[in-house]
């Protein structure tokens, strides 16, 4: 078993939304539940295992059919990709915990799918292969959007569409540049693409780049990257909570592609195309940032103002991703983690709030108050603290490294101005929209507010306890990511080394060297 | 370890206090005031130590690979914020205990006010200078809980914001500068940092760095343009206002001055900026608290007039002045603490804070009365009072300054306006709370708080006379080593004492006193001139910028997220052709150096068909149907395409693909109107035209550069090894099921989920269902066409056996489990539109789920099969066996890997099907044939 662990992040998942189609998952909800919450901690378990034995190994390739690469596909699986692995494997028990109290019951097949999504998640992570990563890339996209109706009304069902189409539209651009990309290069192993790059004289350089431009192109619609990322504030804002909360892993997926192919195949040995487009993704980037900073300020409901938030982590990381050294790049791994988690404990909150607000819902604007102000407040103000990133909670470690990280590249300049009043933004809208949705009440006395409500729909709307297990797997997170700064930011140094180790990658995929 | 213990008691005690809900409140006071107890006796016990020039030092590691550590170091200057923040500290806790109403909860303001003080004592104590940032953000965390303790009331919840937002945002400046200056120096440390001076302001972002620093200093210690969060800060329980606003949130910003003075003062660059922000803060403070009617307003404009003072003497550069701007720092901790708590005695007695209200009090609470006269004498700097002291050193200072150059002399005159305001206002709040006849209609009966709300009070009051008359004696070691510590290891010659002589620094405290006495007797003039002044609300404008700038967010949101999908993919595509167009223009040729073949007349037609297919689904879009049609002449000249040039399994994929997808459109045509309206201008028709030509051409551009270039790629180990490796002649399905199997896998899990997906869209969905078709005319009243049910009848068995054919040569042969499914799908297909859905459903019993399901599991496990021989994933396993009867055929388990595509097309294909079809049956009327 011990030589497959490689590929068990991607078929576990597989196999879990398959049981759960099946006899008797299929039709017993609460035996469903069980079973798709235990697979997923498995799903977790593997992941770990697999990024222990390759910080103990190093990096293990994994010839799917025997076939080795270039011919075969392979999985490749290094600190980073199974560092985001396990990440998405634990999003994926917060996932189904949190949905399996009921909010899995709004439409159907919503365990296989979250499962599925997974799988098509980890795929991409783990893919050394341009072409196997569109699968997977189509694999999440089919999964992420069957999901984002779940439980969906007819402003998210127009959301997804639109979610949907543009997607389609992005498969097609993948399509066309791996097209290109065999053509030039006759080869759709990531690392034989790498090497074979570098060769490439006259001509046949500027169809590469446009293969790698196109390329570019579907990442940044994925990672939600200006002005590519008008999607995603709707999309999010409209999708059910906990499935937002899930997706929070999805833009990191265009931003891991990026670092992938932009380091590995058109990085510091590509020749010619070395860094390409490295500047206009810069000036995208610090775009992204403001234009989430505007759509932070500018958002008007909870869901909304995280999605903008996802906006700004998202511009933060491919700033981060474009600077191109060792250390921007493990400052990048290290606040990925921490905001993909941040984002989606906030998602949950949201949605717990606006469950028991009632009328006004997550609506930034006075209101009856939340019949739990202590839990809910308290597990609030955790995350806003991360999410902003002030101390003492990992968003703190997060802004401290990537300023450090980008203290002596010739644009911080207006990086940091920009990042900082950016953050300065996100401090006074998360303040306020706390402030006022825990304060701010309908009927004020002292403190003391008439309640309405009948005493058995407040029961009803209170935190269920797989919601809360949820939730705290989030919130816990930010503190213990502080905590042990010291052993993550080893480990996110370690990864982004190997990351930027262009010669050691392509021999440990090509050859099967350790 | 044991000076990391004088934050984390504190820290401990916060934590033990918010957990007192249940004792009483005399319970929770003690067992509160224990732990900074305790760290306040460490702190005297390193005092000798420190007195004696040592400086103690204490690390553990953190974050060791940033440079991230946990140190701890103590020296003069830290040690004396560490005495001054625990002992008010314990002063105010003290006082809080009776000055909380039964309604209030006290842990939370316990616990709240000690976890700020574990934040100020880390900052004091700090040897790192992120770890000095890191207390610097959490004292405006926990400012921010403590200013909104009252949450209910809007004027804490916006007070509390505005705090954070001002204190936060020079935060994140003050942190840009630290790193930049980190950078300089090349460590986190502190005592690295101090020691570099020269290094620091050598390098071309010295003024940078200092002026990000300077922020973040200014907006905690409330300097002018940022004074304005604080007096809304007061909507704070008095007690949280003693503690902020005398020794600690704002001393903050000048203690950093402080820590920072070694290693950034001395250049003009500072002297401009910290003196003339000073002198402004002290004027404008002064001038404002005079006008204040609001007892806690006059003390919060005070307080700002005082920090700019502390804030002046700093800027002034000269040892002495900063040796004030110490003493200075402790006199105004005393005696501001002191009056903000008799001011909450005062609130707590007569239900007011209203200067115009509260007279006479002299009267009610004659003991109170005197206590915060002292305090408030120091506070206009009456000899015998410590205040007067420090003061006394200000004016001298101010003298002997040649800052200006010939222009000096009038820092000292702005110096003595400003202490001719500060006695006034200090005038004001002794004459017109405690005399000034009697009170006017007052909420309560005023009388004594109870005894030992006065302790604290009185502690503090007899702390200023002690060290105004006693100096020397008092504060002289202290000061010394604070000095020491800031002046980075000299000390000049100072003498603290109450008479220097006649001199003229006696003479400016003279007018001061004479000029401020009469300006408040004077008062109604200066109050009716203010009056006439327009009317300068800082919070008002804050307020004001903050809806402005909320607005222009909303608006360009608004503008830029418009929701429109035409819009997006516009911008999509426009971003596609300048990444794929714009490498073109720099390549050199587009042709490659591959030999043209001929065009056939087949060719030509067939290219030609293509294009009019693709052109007249544009142009008819609006009447679906033709569209569709159109479309399906694409696809099929594709095919023919595939068939041309020798790719007879994508020619038979895309068959079949065809045929499925264009029965699947027209029953999702059916829910929608048949014609669409004309919505689009023509500007806007140009636009698409354009921007679609634009990508027709580059794209063909791209895929002609493409093809006429030789190739070489890794086919060819494909074609070498089909046979030997994968056990097939049919490369292409080799390719699928062996070689990229891993693909294929994924892909039935695509077609799998899309079914999934589309089911669940339609579950339920309530759809309008047209009677008749877009002319009005209802449909055909034969729904079943006895001819096609009977053909298709017996046509099923046929199609089912073609598609067992195909898919048993799939390996060998053009086909495979794809197209088989694909086959078996349109044979049932067929079955649905002779015969109507319920027909099928009441035949076929099938639950798509389940098949999608098997589907995919027979796939994945065929792959994990080769694990039990020791195998990756999906390795394949072929060999050859003589059968009986049948002859020598070839096993493969990559046939039973494409029995699961087959399968799961199968299923998947039906299941949408079936669920567009369920669409049409549960129709009310009669059944709609489809």
């Amino acid at each position: 078993m011990i030589q497959h662990l490689t590929s068990l992040p991607v078929l576990l998942p597989m196999l879990a939304g398959i049981l759960l189609l099946m006899p008797p998952c299929g039709k017993n909800q609460s035996l469903r539940r069980f079973v798709s919450v235990t697979l997923s901690v498995v799903t977790f378990l593997i992941s770990i295992v697999l990024l222990l034995k390759v910080q103990a190994d190093g990096t293990q390739v994994y010839a799917i059919g025997d076939w080795s690469a270039p011919f075969g596909i392979v999985l490749v699986a290094d600190p980073l990709s199974t560092l985001l692995t396990s990440l998405t494997a634990l999003l994926g028990i917060v996932c189904v915990l949190y949905a399996s109290a009921g909010d899995d019951a709004k439409g159907s097949f919503f365990h296989p799918l979250v499962h599925f999504l997974i799988f098509g998640v980890n795929g991409a992570f783990l893919t050394g292969d341009a072409f196997n990563l569109f699968v997977f890339f189509e694999v999440l996209l089919i999964a992420s959007y069957a999901l984002l109706m779940h439980g969906g009304d007819k402003k998210n069902t127009r959301a997804a569409l639109q979610y949907v189409i543009m997607n389609l539209v992005g498969s097609a651009v993948f399509l066309i540049a791996l097209g290109v990309l065999y053509g030039v290069l006759g080869t759709l192993n990531m690392a034989d693409m790498a090497q074979k790059v570098g060769l490439l004289q006259g001509d046949d350089v500027y169809l590469a780049k446009i293969g790698g431009l196109l390329l570019l192109v579907v990442f940044a619609l994925k990672g939600a990257l200006l002005p590519l990322h008008l999607w995603l504030p709707n999309t999010y804002a409209t999708a059910i909570p906990i499935v937002a909360a899930l997706f929070a892993i999805m833009t990191k997926v265009g931003v891991y592609s990026m670092m992938r192919v932009y380091t590995l195949i058109f990085g510091d040995d590509a020749g010619e195309l070395a860094h390409m487009a490295q500047d206009w993704l810069w000036w995208l980037a610090l775009a992204t940032i403001v234009m989430g900073a505007v759509g932070v300020l500018a958002s008007q409901d909870l869901r909304k103002l995280i999605a903008n938030l996802v906006i700004v982590s998202v511009g933060t990381l491919v700033a981060l991703v474009t600077v191109q050294t060792v250390e921007a790049s493990s400052a990048a791994i290290y606040y990925l983690v921490h905001s993909t988690l941040v984002t989606a404990a906030l998602f949950i909150l949201a949605d717990l709030i606006g469950r028991q607000r009632g009328k006004v819902a997550d609506r930034i604007t006075v209101g009856t108050p939340v019949s739990q102000p202590k839990l809910l407040g308290t597990c609030f103000i955790i995350a806003a603290v991360a999410v902003i990133g002030m101390p003492p909670l990992s968003g703190f470690i997060g802004k401290v490294w990537l300023l450090k990280s980008t203290v002596n590249y010739e644009y911080s300049f207006i990086f940091w101005p920009l990042y900082l009043l950016a953050s300065l933004a996100v401090l006074f809208a998360v303040s306020k929209a706390g402030s006022t949705v825990f304060w701010h009440h309908q009927t004020k006395f002292e403190g003391k507010v008439t309640d309405n409500r009948s005493p058995e729909r407040i029961q009803q709307e209170r935190v269920q306890p797989a919601e809360l297990a949820a939730l705290l797997i989030l919130i816990v997170s930010a503190p213990l990511m502080s905590i042990f700064a010291g052993p993550l930011s080893e480990y996110a140094i370690d990864a982004a080394t190997q990351l930027h180790d262009f010669n050691n990658n392509i021999n440990i995929i090509l050859s099967g060297d350790q | 370890m044991t000076l990391l213990w004088i934050p984390l008691l504190s820290l401990i005690g916060s934590i033990i206090s918010s957990m007192t809900g249940k004792l009483t409140r005399n319970q929770s006071t003690s067992l509160s005031l224990l732990m900074p107890f305790i760290a306040l006796c460490i702190t005297i016990s390193f005092a000798p130590a420190v007195f004696s020039g040592e400086e103690v030092r204490e690390t553990i590691s953190w974050i060791p690979l940033l440079g991230i550590n946990i140190a701890f170091r103590l020296d003069g200057l830290a040690l004396l914020f560490v005495f001054m923040i625990i002992t008010i500290g314990i002063l105010v806790i003290f006082y809080a205990r009776y000055y909380l109403s039964s309604k209030d909860s006290m842990p939370k303001l316990y616990s709240y006010l000690m976890l700020f003080m574990t934040a100020m004592l880390g900052i004091v104590m700090s040897n790192n200078v992120i770890q000095l940032w890191f207390f610097w953000e959490l004292t405006s965390i926990s400012s921010f809980l403590l200013i909104s303790y009252w949450w209910y009331k809007s004027e804490a919840r916006k007070g509390a914001i505005m705090a954070l937002t001002i204190t936060g945002g020079g935060g994140l400046a003050l942190l840009a500068g630290l790193l930049i200056i980190s950078n300089i120096v090349g460590s986190y440390s502190l005592d690295v940092i101090l020691a570099s001076r020269e290094l620091i302001q050598s390098h071309n972002l010295y003024e940078v760095a200092l002026i990000l620093v300077l922020l973040g200093a200014f907006t905690k210690s409330a300097q002018f343009p940022f004074h304005f969060w604080l007096p809304h800060a007061m909507a704070a329980p008095t007690p949280v206002s003693a503690y902020l606003h005398s020794a600690t949130m704002v001393k903050a910003g000048i203690f950093l001055l402080a820590r920072f003075y070694p290693a950034l003062a001395g250049t003009d660059i500072w002297f401009i900026i910290v003196s003339l922000t000073g002198m402004t803060t002290l004027l404008f403070g002064a001038y404002v608290a005079l006008f204040k009617h609001d007892l806690k307003g006059l003390l919060a404009y005070s307080t700002i007039s005082h920090l700019g003072l502390i804030t002046l003497l700093f800027g002034l550069n000269t040892e002495l002045a900063t040796v004030a701007a110490i003493f200075h720092i402790i006199n105004h901790a005393t005696f501001k603490a002191s009056l903000f708590m008799a001011t909450g005695i005062i609130d707590h007695e007569t239900g007011t804070r209203d200067m115009r209200k509260i007279n006479g009090m002299w009267r009610y609470m004659p003991y109170t009365a005197t206590l915060a006269m002292v305090a408030a004498a120091s506070m206009a700097g009456v000899p015998l009072l410590n205040g007067f002291l420090s003061k006394e050193m200000f004016f001298a200072e101010t003298l002997h300054q040649q800052l200006l150059g010939s222009m000096s002399w009038i820092i000292p005159v702005l110096a003595t306006i400003a202490g001719a305001f500060s006695v006034a206002y200090s005038a004001r709040f002794i004459h017109d709370v405690f005399f000034n006849g009697d009170p006017i209609d007052l909420p309560k009966e005023p009388s004594e708080p109870p005894r030992y709300m006065r302790v604290p009070i009185e502690i503090l009051v007899a702390l200023c006379l002690l060290v105004g008359i006693f100096p020397n004696f008092i504060v002289d070691d202290i000061l010394t080593s604070a000095s020491f510590a800031v002046l980075g290891g000299y000390v000049p010659e100072f003498k603290v004492s109450l008479w220097h002589g006649f001199n003229l620094p006696l003479l400016m405290s003279a007018f001061a006193v004479t000029g401020g006495l009469f300006m408040y007797t004077q008062r109604r003039h200066l109050f009716t001139f203010q009056a006439s002044l327009p009317p300068l609300n800082a919070k008002k404008a804050f307020d004001n910028s903050i809806y402005v700038m909320i607005k222009w967010c909303q608006r360009k949101i608004g503008a830029i997220e418009n929701g429109s999908l035409q819009r997006y993919l516009m911008l999509m595509f426009l971003i596609v052709l300048l990444g794929a167009g714009w490498p073109l223009f720099e390549m050199h040729e587009l042709v490659g150096t591959k030999e043209l073949t001929p065009v056939s007349m087949h060719s030509a037609v067939g290219a030609a068909l293509l294009m009019i297919g693709a052109i007249s689904t544009v142009i008819w879009y609006r009447t679906r149907m033709v569209s569709l049609l159109m479309i399906s002449v694409v696809g099929l000249m594709v095919s023919v395409a595939f068939t041309r040039f020798s790719a007879p399994d994508l020619a038979l994929t895309q068959l079949t693909v065809e045929v499925v997808t264009i029965v699947l459109l027209m029953l999702a045509l059916f829910f929608l109107p048949q014609r669409s309206p004309k919505e689009s201008s023509s500007m806007r028709i140009i636009r698409d035209i354009s921007i679609s030509a634009g990508l027709g051409i580059v794209v063909g551009s791209i895929c002609y550069a493409l093809i006429t270039r030789p190739f070489e790629s890794i086919s060819n180990f494909f074609i070498a090894n089909a046979k030997t490796g994968g056990g097939g002649t049919n490369v292409v399905n080799v390719i699928l099921v062996d070689f990229r199997g891993f693909d294929t896998l994924g892909e039935i899990c695509v077609l799998g989920i899309a079914a999934l997906g589309i089911s669940k869209l339609l579950i339920n969905l309530p759809l309008f269902m047209p009677g008749s078709d877009s002319e009005g005319r209802p449909w055909a009243r034969e729904r079943y066409p006895i001819l096609l049910a009977s053909i298709s009848q017996s046509l099923l068995p046929l199609a089912l056996l073609v598609s067992v054919y195909i898919f048993l040569r799939g390996h060998n042969l053009p086909g495979g489990g794809f197209i088989a499914g694909l086959i078996t799908a349109i044979a049932f297909i067929l079955q649905y539109i002779a015969h109507g859905s319920n027909w099928i459903s009441e035949r076929l019993t099938i639950n798509y789920r389940k098949i999608i399901a098997s589907g995919l599991a027979i796939a994945l496990l065929t792959g994990v099969g080769s694990w039990f021989f020791g195998r990756p994933f999906m390795t394949t396993w072929f060999d050859y066996f003589d059968i009986p009867f049948i002859g020598n055929i070839e096993l493969a388990s990559a046939l039973v890997f494409d029995l699961g595509v087959y399968i799961t097309v199968v299923g998947a294909t039906l299941m949408i099907l079936a669920h567009l079809g369920e669409l049409t049956a549960n129709a009310p009327k009669e059944e709609v044939n489809i």
